[in-house]
């Protein structure tokens, strides 16, 4: 952590806002920057970054928090695992207090349900070979940043020829659904704050497409004050010079190629396949699906189960959340009908989420 | 100055044992897991009282055990009582265990109202198949801690659960105190100008427990800090006296919280400096690992001293030459009369709100 107050430098972030004030003094305009990124997300709200850019400076998030964008199908269907007798559950936090369409895991666990917090999908694996009666389902959702390790897990459990390990697969993909966000029309994002984990497995490069189709300037950039600053600075530079290039803020942990091994293991274990996101609908070769050489540890290939018809609540308004058309203050639940005690939207749910960033940090 | 205690409870103040009166003869525990006759009443549950609870908790003879303690001596017209429960896992940790955990919880509930810690109660509910070695070390923990903070254990009760019907070991402690002054120190009386003072690093206790839990390899030490700090605050009202305005211990919910319920009784606004928080490079980074905030990790030797301003740079002094505050630091200021908000100004310069969690810290995807 030593190395982390470095990038919280009151002087040097000061004078990165002082260059960032005097790049955009003349600017006409508003610059709109979209981070992709459930961390850089609560990083402007922990470090109350927003309220220090100049006004010309507009940041809204997009739909990198992977627990808000699980379709709700898939959160109906863990519960419906989790109701079964010899079934264990096993998760990352975050997923456990979403929503469902008539309740959610933590709700299922007070009624006798097993679900187990995990910090690493080993531990899941563990789990499964020292109760072999038991069938663990482990909730395999997020982007690249997890899923290698996901990956992992299961050549892992084939390893040990275990029988009773299985992942309830939901993985997400960057950067498909920004390539999806920047050809909707309605929706205008000046510059992307390209995340910072998923970009140390993809790379820099991956960008690439997207920055040079659509002219719109990509900076894959670090969680800390001073990075996220410097992100901001070379975007607006890019915006100012009239470039849409990728640059790379993050060099010290990103490469331009990113991490072999890891696109390796998520080559072998996964394929890429069309995925609903919340809020949001399908796209295209957007998600990971288990390989068939694979399907014995694929739950859903597996273990048949019923699931209730999905619900979305009413006047929720995470899909334009997720796509950055509308901020939480906007919606008419949040702070009333919608809190981080009674979430009705995945937002407010995850840690990671606009609306709990906002609800837990937000100064008016 | 208040009511004196003039015949303080003596040290050869007989325990009561919650109405199981029974004198055994020499018996031995030829087990070394806690039975169910262990809680039934009967001969197992007195020889696990006469040769491991009581000796290792009073060391009192039999013959002066009865239904209730008798506390004599306290003539005062206001007392503190307090009670708290304690069902950590595991039960035991780095730097600690529950056993010492639930003394000095009470002991530092009581010390922040401003009492002194007199008597404790201590009720154990153990599981059915707890190794009778870990009761005992949590029994001497709870020993040391007492004798540390200078209370006594005066009574108790034990009941054993079925295994699966429990985990391990519950404690719940009450506790009683008396005040050597008249001061009143209460959660509603922060003033604005007051300055927000803690005793040393935060979110020890919580990070050391959950590594522990979860068998998280930090490559660092993390020991819990929990210790009592009824010897800290009655040096701190001795010398500062009406001055300190607040003392409240940020256990579960962790600093921010504790804030937060300060600032709603007291309805002011506080405002934290980043740069001031006490927080050691091993919590700081487990926490960032995990998606977890310090602020809201639970603390259990740490307490938060709300104090007029004009005394906070003496009042810091004294607790950094006390063994129980090295680390201490000027955290943060209250600033107006408000409707009970809690902002931080962070490391750059931006300002953030601080709001209580609303059920538990998750650890987050990625």
């Amino acid at each position: 952590m030593k190395y982390a107050g470095e990038f919280r430098d009151p002087a040097l972030a000061k004078a990165m806002l002082a260059t960032i004030e005097k790049q955009v003094a003349d600017y006409p305009g508003v610059i709109t920057l979209m981070e992709v990124c459930g961390t850089h997300t609560m990083s402007i709200y922990q470090h109350g970054i927003r309220n220090l850019l100049p006004k010309q400076i507009r940041l809204i998030s997009g739909p990198g928090c992977p627990v808000c964008v699980t379709p709700i199908e898939y959160v109906d269907k863990a519960v419906a695992y989790a109701r079964q007798a010899d079934v264990v559950i096993a998760t990352f936090g975050d997923m456990v207090r979403v929503p469902g369409s008539s309740s959610s895991l933590l709700r299922e666990q007070a009624s006798g349900a097993q679900i187990k917090i995990v910090y690493s999908p080993l531990d899941a694996v563990a789990l499964a070979e020292k109760n072999p009666e038991k069938i663990v389902i482990f909730l395999g959702v997020g982007f690249e940043t997890t899923a290698p390790t996901i990956a992992g897990s299961i050549v892992e459990a084939k390893k040990r020829g275990l029988k009773n390990y299985f992942v309830l697969c939901a993985h997400k993909t960057m950067p498909t659904p920004m390539a999806a966000l920047t050809s909707d029309p309605e929706l205008q994002v000046d510059g992307y704050i390209c995340p910072a984990h998923v970009s140390a497995v993809i790379g820099a490069e991956a960008y690439k497409p997207l920055a040079e189709q659509f002219k719109v300037p990509c900076v894959v950039t670090g969680f800390e004050p001073l990075d996220m600053l410097r992100g901001v600075q070379m975007l607006v530079q890019q915006v100012l010079d009239g470039r849409a290039e990728v640059e790379n803020e993050y060099q010290r942990i990103v490469k331009p190629q990113g991490n072999a091994k890891a696109q390796a293991l998520l080559a072998d274990v996964f394929e890429l396949c069309d995925t609903g996101w919340r809020g949001i609908g399908m796209i295209p070769g957007s998600g990971l699906r288990i390989r068939d050489e694979f399907a014995e540890f694929d739950a859903e290939k597996q273990i048949p189960v019923e699931v209730e018809e999905p619900k979305e609540h009413e006047g929720c308004l995470c899909g334009e959340i997720l796509k950055g058309k509308v901020t939480p203050k906007d919606c008419p639940l949040f702070r009333t009908a919608c809190t981080p005690e009674n979430p009705v939207g995945a937002c407010m749910v995850s840690s990671e989420g606009t609306c709990a960033a906002e609800y837990k940090y937000g100064t008016d | 100055m208040g009511v004196m205690l003039d015949n303080p409870p003596s040290p050869q103040s007989p325990p009561s044992r919650g109405g199981e009166v029974f004198f055994a003869k020499e018996l031995k525990l030829n087990t070394d897991v806690i039975l169910l006759g262990h809680g039934s009443g009967g001969k197992l549950s007195h020889q696990l009282l006469d040769e491991l609870i009581i000796p290792t908790l009073s060391q009192v003879a039999q013959s002066d055990q009865n239904d209730a303690a008798i506390l004599e001596g306290i003539d005062s017209t206001r007392l503190a009582f307090t009670t708290d429960s304690y069902v950590v896992d595991p039960i035991i940790f780095p730097g600690g265990n529950i056993g010492d955990l639930a003394i000095n919880g009470t002991v530092n509930d009581l010390a922040m109202s401003g009492a002194r810690p007199l008597a404790i109660s201590v009720g154990l509910i153990l599981e059915e198949g707890l190794a009778l070695a870990e009761l005992r070390e949590v029994l001497q923990a709870m020993k040391a801690a007492a004798d540390k903070a200078q209370v006594k254990i005066v009574t108790g009760d034990t009941k054993v659960v079925p295994r699966g019907k429990g985990d391990k070991i519950f404690i719940n402690t009450s506790g009683i105190g008396v005040f050597d002054h008249d001061l009143k120190i209460l959660g509603n009386a922060a003033k604005p100008g007051d300055k927000i003072l803690i005793n040393g690093s935060i979110g020890d206790h919580g990070m050391a427990v959950l590594a522990s839990r979860e068998g998280l390899d930090l490559q660092s030490d993390i020991a819990t800090d929990s210790m009592a700090l009824n010897h800290l605050v009655t040096k701190l009202l001795a010398e500062f006296g009406e001055n300190v305005h607040v003392l409240r211990d940020p256990t579960r919910g962790g600093v921010a919280t504790t804030l937060k319920e300060i600032a709603l009784q007291s309805q002011v606004d506080i405002c934290l400096q980043e740069t001031e928080l006490p927080i050691t490079q091993t919590v700081a980074g487990a926490c960032s690992i995990l998606g977890l905030d310090p602020l809201f990790v639970a603390n259990e030797g740490k307490l938060l001293a709300i104090i007029d301003a004009e005394k906070a740079d003496a009042a810091l002094a004294l607790m950094r030459s006390q063994p129980e505050g090295g680390g201490a630091a000027i955290i943060g200021d209250v600033v107006e009369k408000s409707s009970g908000r809690v902002m931080m100004q962070t490391a750059i310069g931006g300002m953030r709100a601080i709001e209580m969690l609303a059920g538990e810290q998750l650890p987050r995807i990625c």
